[in-house]
């Protein structure tokens, strides 16, 4: 039998009411659009974290990705469905065992500048919720957060400065200490290197491997970039418009994608080797999530629809060990 | 043949409270009919300032302080104002990162690409009106009849983009100029862009200048590649030699940092540091406090660029070449 995850999330969704624009809002006085609108951000997502593997999140912009991961965090409610820890619901712990499972999972995100109170020092930006949170004390603050400040590179004689006076890459670093200063065992990584040049992105992605190691952390990495999520992850989730559609260990799904919306993804990709290439891609547009086609998400873009595509929507099932696909082609 | 752009020693400086910002410093390239360059570099590298420089778009306190951009021979740096305008959206097209930098909101997809036929040719309404439709269907939007009517926020980010690329291709330029147009969109939208552009630009043999931070996108794309370090380019060659056997060190920095050629579980070469403010470049090569290679040579005077084959590189000790010749 298989160990119970560390975290994870059972049917969940999450819709939101979007508030009309003045048009939107003209359209409806007029009698010619319904009231707000729902995003069905998040269709009956069920996934599964493992205590120490870093799980790779995709899916094209809009997905429902970063909504996954808050909800994930703690930092956004769901409309409905579970979020286990270590088995247990957590929204029905209380007291002190409440809160530290609100620590144990810490997120980072893309945009270091606008994640970062720019009137807060770098210490106290650090230091703030451990000190809150009774993990150290204020005679303890000082070094603990030198320590954190050289674990994830910065120097330590920097602390007294403000988020502007740092580079990008820095700022980074800086978001990466303020998720650890509260000893968190998981760390949802949303973008969290999407805005750095390469040459930086690669430190960060070391830095997020190394604390892997030394801190015996668990990460769900989101990513839009093929490239990173292959190197990085263990396993690997993929969503189309508010639903996982495959999940898959790393080197089973780029071997051999099973979902055709994978498998557009991975062909579309742009390669180091690619030399003079033909560019191709699928037809369509990523349709709206405000008004999704019905059955399978992806039949107006899929090579393969069938009849049965359009009104039904394929379960995520098990198509070998450890692999999990939603296409109606499985069932055929 | 005589290039289509040929830009030799451009420099572009920023006069601002805090100093000269050198943004671009001495660049050289050229474009043939026909040809796709892609021009790689992180933020900040000048990429977009040499883009603006070519179009006479750099607003003060920036301006082109040295060197020569010639397009088909006639000089621009030179040009006046009115005949710039000429060139431009008709023998010299751009698009941009945000499709919106060119697309107007308030006028319907249809009206901007008349006005823009009818700006540099004497076609009737209706024919324009066609060329127009047909523009469209050519970057793949469905039911090309019925957008024409559409006003830009009526599409997504991907359509938009691809209606900036209709307009900025329907009067076959001479010479497209494309700043990061994919980097905002999904990869299967960005396929899309790229095949759309791939075939109008074989079509009509423009000229491509591909400006990216994506090493991978051009990989596919270029037939040869500049990658651009603190105002000045490093390295310059075909495609396939540039990517497989680099001589710059940062070039082979940064393709060593690429997870895709990493393997699972190990760690990425990474390059030390960051780039230097352009406020203050060091003497010498500004890459000297993150190469592994440097010397107290690399610091005495601005590295002269060496040719080999057709090859170019700014570097006093290059990696070695395949034949293992370091010269
Ligand atoms: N607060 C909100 N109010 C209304 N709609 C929202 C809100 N947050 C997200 N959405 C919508 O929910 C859907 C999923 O959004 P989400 O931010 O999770 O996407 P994502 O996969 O992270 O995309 P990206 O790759 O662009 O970051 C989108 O359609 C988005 O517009
Ligand atoms: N209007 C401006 N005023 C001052 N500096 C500028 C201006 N525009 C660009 N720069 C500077 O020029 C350098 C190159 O910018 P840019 O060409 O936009 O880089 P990129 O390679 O990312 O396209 C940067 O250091 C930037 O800050
Ligand atoms: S269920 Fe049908 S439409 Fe959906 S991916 Fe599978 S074959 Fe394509
Ligand atoms: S010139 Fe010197 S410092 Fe610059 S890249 Fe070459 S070896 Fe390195
Ligand atoms: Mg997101
Ligand atoms: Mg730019």
């Amino acid at each position: 039998m298989e160990a119970t995850p560390l975290l994870a999330a059972e049917r969940i969704d999450k819709r939101f009411e979007r508030r009309l624009d003045f048009a939107g809002r003209l359209a409806v006085k007029l009698g010619a659009a319904p009231g707000n609108e729902t995003v069905h951000a998040l269709d009956g997502v069920s996934l599964a974290v493992r205590r120490g593997e870093v799980l790779g999140v995709v899916g094209e912009s809009g997905c429902g990705k970063s909504t996954l991961g808050r909800i994930l965090a703690g930092i956004m409610p769901a409309s409905s469905g579970r979020i286990l820890w270590q088995g247990a619901d957590r929204d029905r712990l209380t007291g002190t065992e409440r809160r530290t499972v609100k620590l144990a999972v810490q997120m980072v995100f893309q945009d270091p500048a606008s994640s970062l109170n720019p009137r807060m020092r770098v210490a106290d930006i650090i230091g703030e919720a451990p000190l809150v949170h009774g993990q150290v004390t204020r005679a303890e603050l000082g070094d603990y957060i030198d320590t954190i400040l050289r674990d994830v590179g910065l120097d330590p004689a920097m602390k007294q400065r403000y988020p502007h006076q740092f580079s990008g890459g820095q700022r980074q670093r800086i978001g990466i200490a303020r998720a650890l200063a509260v000893e968190p065992q998981c760390i949802i990584a949303d973008e969290a290197v999407a805005a750095l040049d390469v040459s930086i992105r690669a430190q960060i992605i070391n830095l997020f491997d190394e604390l892997r190691q030394k801190r015996d952390l668990t990460y769900l990495f989101i990513s839009h970039d093929l490239g990173i999520v292959r190197f990085i992850a263990d396993r690997v989730v993929v969503m189309y418009l508010g639903r996982v559609v495959e999940s898959a260990p790393t080197s089973a799904l780029f071997a051999a994608p099973n979902h055709p919306y994978t498998v557009a993804l991975l062909a579309g990709a742009p390669r180091l080797e690619d030399r003079k290439r033909a560019f191709a891609a699928i037809e369509g547009e990523i349709p709206s999530p405000l008004n999704p086609p019905r059955g399978c998400h992806f039949h107006p873009r899929c090579p393969h629809v069938m009849a049965r595509c359009r009104e039904e929507a394929p379960r995520l099932s098990e198509i070998a060990p450890g692999r999990l696909s939603a296409c109606h082609l499985n069932q055929a | 043949m005589t290039p289509t752009l040929d830009i030799a020693g451009l420099s572009t400086h920023f006069f601002t409270r805090d100093g000269i910002a050198k943004a671009v410093d001495g660049v050289s390239f050229s474009i043939a009919p026909g040809e796709v360059l892609g021009l790689v570099g992180e933020s900040g590298s000048g990429k977009s300032v040499t883009g603006f420089s070519i179009l006479g778009l750099v607003d003060p306190p920036g301006r082109v302080v040295a060197g020569a951009i010639r397009f088909k021979g006639e000089d621009l740096v030179g040009a006046d104002a009115q005949r710039l305008r000429s060139l431009r959206g008709n023998r010299i097209a751009m698009v941009f990162q945000d499709p919106m930098m060119t697309l107007n909101p308030v006028l319907r997809i249809g009206e901007q690409m008349t006005e823009a036929i009818s700006a540099h040719s004497k076609a009737t309404k209706s024919e324009a009106q066609a060329r127009a439709r047909d523009a469209l269907g050519a970057v793949g939007i469905a039911s090309p009849e019925e957008r024409l009517t559409a006003y830009p926020h009526h599409l997504s980010g991907g359509m938009r983009q691809r209606v900036a690329i209709a307009i900025a291709l329907i009067n076959a330029p001479d010479l497209l100029i494309a700043d990061e147009p994919t980097t905002a969109l999904d990869v299967t939208i960005q396929g899309q862009i790229l095949s759309v552009v791939q075939r109008l630009v074989a079509r009509s043999h423009t000229a491509l200048l591909w400006i990216t931070h994506d090493l991978s996108v051009v990989a596919g794309l270029a037939d040869r590649i500049a990658v651009m370090y603190a105002g000045r380019i490093v390295e310059q060659g075909a495609v396939d030699g540039l990517l497989t056997c680099p001589r710059h060190p940062y070039t082979a920095g940064l393709l060593a940092s690429l997870p895709e050629r990493a393997v699972h579980g190990g760690r990425l070469a990474s390059i030390p540091g960051m780039a230097p403010s352009l406020l203050n470049r060091p003497q010498g090569c500004a890459f000297r406090s993150r190469c592994g290679l440097a010397r107290p040579e690399c610091g005495n005077a601005m590295i002269a660029e060496k040719q080999v084959g057709d090859r170019r590189f700014a570097c006093l000790h290059p990696l070695a070449d395949s034949a293992g010749q370091v010269m």
